[in-house]
C-alpha cells in the first residue's frame, strides 16, 4: 500500500526559486516574467532606444567585430581574447605562488626575519593603495625606459601580468594570511608535537585547511583580475577591449564592446560555477567519508 | 648536566650520570604575562612509570606537559629527557618532539585527512618511513586498538572516543619514549570514556613511560604507579596511589580530595 499525502523530500530545490511547491513556482514565474517584460519596455520605449540599440546591439557590427577583417583595418575581439585568456592564466598562476610567499613573510615569527616582514608589509601596504591602472603605466612604460638588457625589451601584455601580479598579490596574501589564521591554533600544535617542522607543519596540515576556507574569496579576486587584463590594453596590446576600440573607432559603432563584454561574462561564470562545484565536493566528500 | 653540544641523542644515556631518569625536571617556571602557572616544579619519572597528575582546574597540569613537549617556552629551569637537557638553547626542538608523544584533550585529528593519512604522516615526513612501511605499521596499531575499519573514514565521521583513541595511534606511531596525556577523557561523553582508558591501560601494561594529566581518579588509582597532585604552581604531594588517596599528607590535598568525594567522582 501507498502512503499518500508525503511529500516528496529527497526533491532538490532550487535555491534561486525558493520553495518548490506549486503556488510558488507559479508565483515565481510570474513575477519574473513581470520584471523583464517591464524592463524590456523601457528600454524599447526610451526615446533614444533606437539610436541605441543601433550603436551598441547592431548584430550586423557584432558579428564583424567579433570575426575582425585586417584588411578594412580593425582585429577580431573574439581572437584578441586569447590574450585575455593567457595574461590571466600566467598572471593566476604567478599570483598563487608570489602572494603565498608574501602571507608566510608576514606570518613568520622569527626575530631574524623582520627586515622581510617590513618589506612584505610595506609592499601589501603599497600595492594595494596604488590604483592598477598606475602601476600599469608605471610598470609598461618605465620598465622599457631603463633600457635594461633582456628586460626592457618585452611585449606590452608581459609588462601588463607584471603589473596585475605586482597589484593582485597584495590581495591574495591577505586573503591567504586570513586562511591560515583561520585555521586552529591547536592543529598547529598537533603537527608540531609529532616533530613536523614549521614548514611541513605548513604544508600538510595547515595550507591544505585553509585553502579550503579561502576558495570562494580567492576566486573573486581572480574574476576580478580576469576583468581587469582589459586595462592591459592602455599598453597597446591587442586584448578584447583593445580590439573593441580599434573596431570603434574604425566603424564609429559600439556594438564591438558589447562582443568584448559579452566575451568577459563567457570566461567569468563557468570559472564561477567550477568553484561551487569544488566546494560541494568537497563537502560532500568529507560527510560522506572516504570510498577510496 | 648530560651533553649541551645541542645535539639531542635519545636512548643514549648522558656521560656519568648513571642511570638517568626518563624524565626529568628540575626548577620549571611558567608564566603567561603576570600569572605564574608554574612555580618551580621538580619531578623525576623512571622508565615504564606511570605517573598522574592531578590537581584543580587551572593548577598547571597542562601547562607542566606542554613544557615538556616543548610546546611551551619555559622561563626558568631544566628538563632532561634519557639525561640529556632538552630545554638548553640549540636543542633540535622537532628532533625532541619526536620521542615525546602528546595526547590532547580536544584530539586535534587532521580534519582534511582520513584516520590512515592521520596516523602515517609524521612517520613518512618526520622519520622516513616509506608509504608502505607507514601504512603496514598504521594498520597494525589501528587493528590492535579496533579502528581497522576506520581506516579510511575522516575524523568528523567518528564519535568522540574513537577520535580520541586515533589521536593516541597517531602519537604512538613515532614510537615515542614517552607519551603524556592531557585530560584525554575529559571532552568525552562517559560512555565513551571506557575505551579510551582501557587502551591507555594496555599502553602502561605494555611498558609505556607516562605523564598522565587526568581528573579520572578512579582511574588514577587504578593504573598509576605514583600520582602527583598539583597546587599553587607546585606538585605538593607525591606518592604511590593507595597511599595519596587514603591518607593524604598535605592539607591542600585532603581539601582537593574531600571535594571531589563530596561530588561522588572518587
Amino acid at each position: 500500500m501507498e502512503v499518500q499525502g508525503l511529500p516528496d523530500l529527497s526533491a532538490r530545490r532550487s535555491r534561486l526559486l525558493g520553495p518548490g511547491d506549486r503556488r510558488g513556482l507559479i508565483l515565481s514565474t510570474a513575477s519574473t516574467v513581470v520584471v523583464l517584460v517591464a524592463l524590456l519596455a523601457i528600454f524599447l520605449l526610451a526615446p533614444g532606444s533606437a539610436q541605441v540599440r543601433h550603436t551598441f546591439f547592431n548584430p550586423a557590427d557584432m558579428w564583424q567585430s567579433f570575426v575582425g577583417n585586417p584588411k578594412a583595418g580593425y582585429y577580431s575581439v573574439g581572437a584578441a581574447l586569447w590574450l585575455n585568456i593567457r595574461m590571466f592564466v600566467a598572471a593566476e598562476i604567478l599570483i598563487l605562488i608570489a602572494a603565498l610567499v608574501v602571507a608566510i613573510i608576514r606570518l613568520s615569527t622569527g626575530p631574524v626575519l623582520l627586515p622581510l616582514r617590513v618589506v612584505a608589509t610595506v609592499y601589501v601596504d603599497v600595492a594595494r593603495g596604488v590604483p592598477l591602472i598606475l602601476v600599469i603605466f608605471a610598470i609598461g612604460f618605465g620598465v622599457p625606459a631603463l633600457q635594461l638588457k633582456g628586460i626592457s625589451a618585452q611585449s606590452a601584455a608581459v609588462y601588463g601580468v607584471a603589473a596585475l601580479v605586482f597589484s593582485y598579490s597584495a590581495y591574495v596574501s591577505e586573503v591567504y594570511r586570513a586562511g591560515i589564521n583561520s585555521v586552529h591554533r591547536s592543529q598547529v600544535a598537533a603537527a608540531r608535537s609529532l616533530g613536523l617542522s614549521q614548514w611541513a607543519s605548513m604544508r600538510y596540515v595547515i595550507l591544505p585547511q585553509a585553502v579550503r576556507t579561502i576558495i570562494p574569496p580567492l576566486l573573486n579576486d581572480f574574476i576580478s583580475l580576469q576583468k581587469d587584463t582589459a586595462l592591459v590594453g592602455l599598453l597597446g596590446a591587442i586584448e578584447a577591449n583593445k580590439a573593441a576600440e580599434i573596431y570603434s573607432d574604425t566603424v564609429f559603432n559600439y556594438s564591438s564592446y558589447t562582443v568584448a563584454a559579452i566575451l568577459f561574462l563567457l570566461l567569468t561564470i563557468p570559472l564561477a560555477r567550477f568553484t561551487d562545484h569544488l566546494i560541494a565536493r568537497d563537502r560532500a566528500r568529507r560527510l560522506a567519508g572516504a570510498e577510496q | 648536566m648530560g651533553r649541551t653540544d645541542g645535539v639531542f641523542r635519545p636512548g643514549e644515556p648522558a656521560s656519568g650520570s648513571g642511570e638517568a631518569a626518563a624524565l626529568r625536571i628540575e626548577g620549571l617556571r611558567k608564566s603567561f604575562g603576570a600569572h605564574e602557572v608554574l612555580r618551580g616544579v621538580d619531578l623525576a619519572v623512571a622508565s615504564h612509570e606511570v605517573i598522574c597528575l592531578i590537581g584543580a582546574s587551572g593548577s598547571g597540569k597542562s601547562t607542566l606537559l606542554r613544557c615538556v613537549n616543548l610546546l611551551e617556552r619555559i622561563d626558568a629551569g631544566t628538563i632532561w629527557l634519557d639525561g640529556q637537557p632538552i630545554t638548553s638553547p640549540g636543542v633540535d626542538q622537532n628532533l625532541v618532539r619526536r620521542h615525546i608523544g602528546i595526547v590532547f584533550q580536544s584530539f586535534n585529528l587532521f580534519p582534511h585527512m582520513t584516520v590512515e593519512r592521520n596516523v602515517t604522516l609524521a612517520p613518512m615526513k618526520v622519520l622516513g618511513l616509506s608509504r608502505s612501511e607507514a601504512v603496514s605499521q598504521a594498520a597494525e596499531l589501528l587493528d590492535r586498538f579496533g579502528l581497522g575499519e576506520k581506516r579510511a573514514d575522516y575524523p568528523d565521521r567518528l564519535s568522540g572516543g574513537q577520535q580520541q583513541r586515533v589521536a593516541i595511534v597517531r602519537a604512538l606511531a613515532m614510537r615515542p619514549r614517552l607519551m603524556l596525556l592531557d585530560e584525554v577523557t575529559s571532552a568525552l561523553d562517559p560512555e565513551l570514556v571506557a575505551d579510551v582508558l582501557d587502551l591507555i591501560r594496555e599502553l602502561a601494561e605494555g611498558g609505556m613511560t607516562m605523564l598522565i594529566a587526568t581528573h579520572e581518579m578512579g582511574f588514577a588509582r587504578d593504573i598509576a604507579s605514583r600520582v602527583c597532585f598539583l597546587a599553587d604552581g607546585q606538585i605538593a604531594e607525591q606518592a604511590p596511589p593507595a597511599q595519596l588517596f587514603s591518607q593524604p599528607s598535605d592539607e591542600r590535598t585532603r581539601r582537593f580530595l574531600r571535594r571531589i568525594t563530596d561530588a561522588g567522582r572518587l
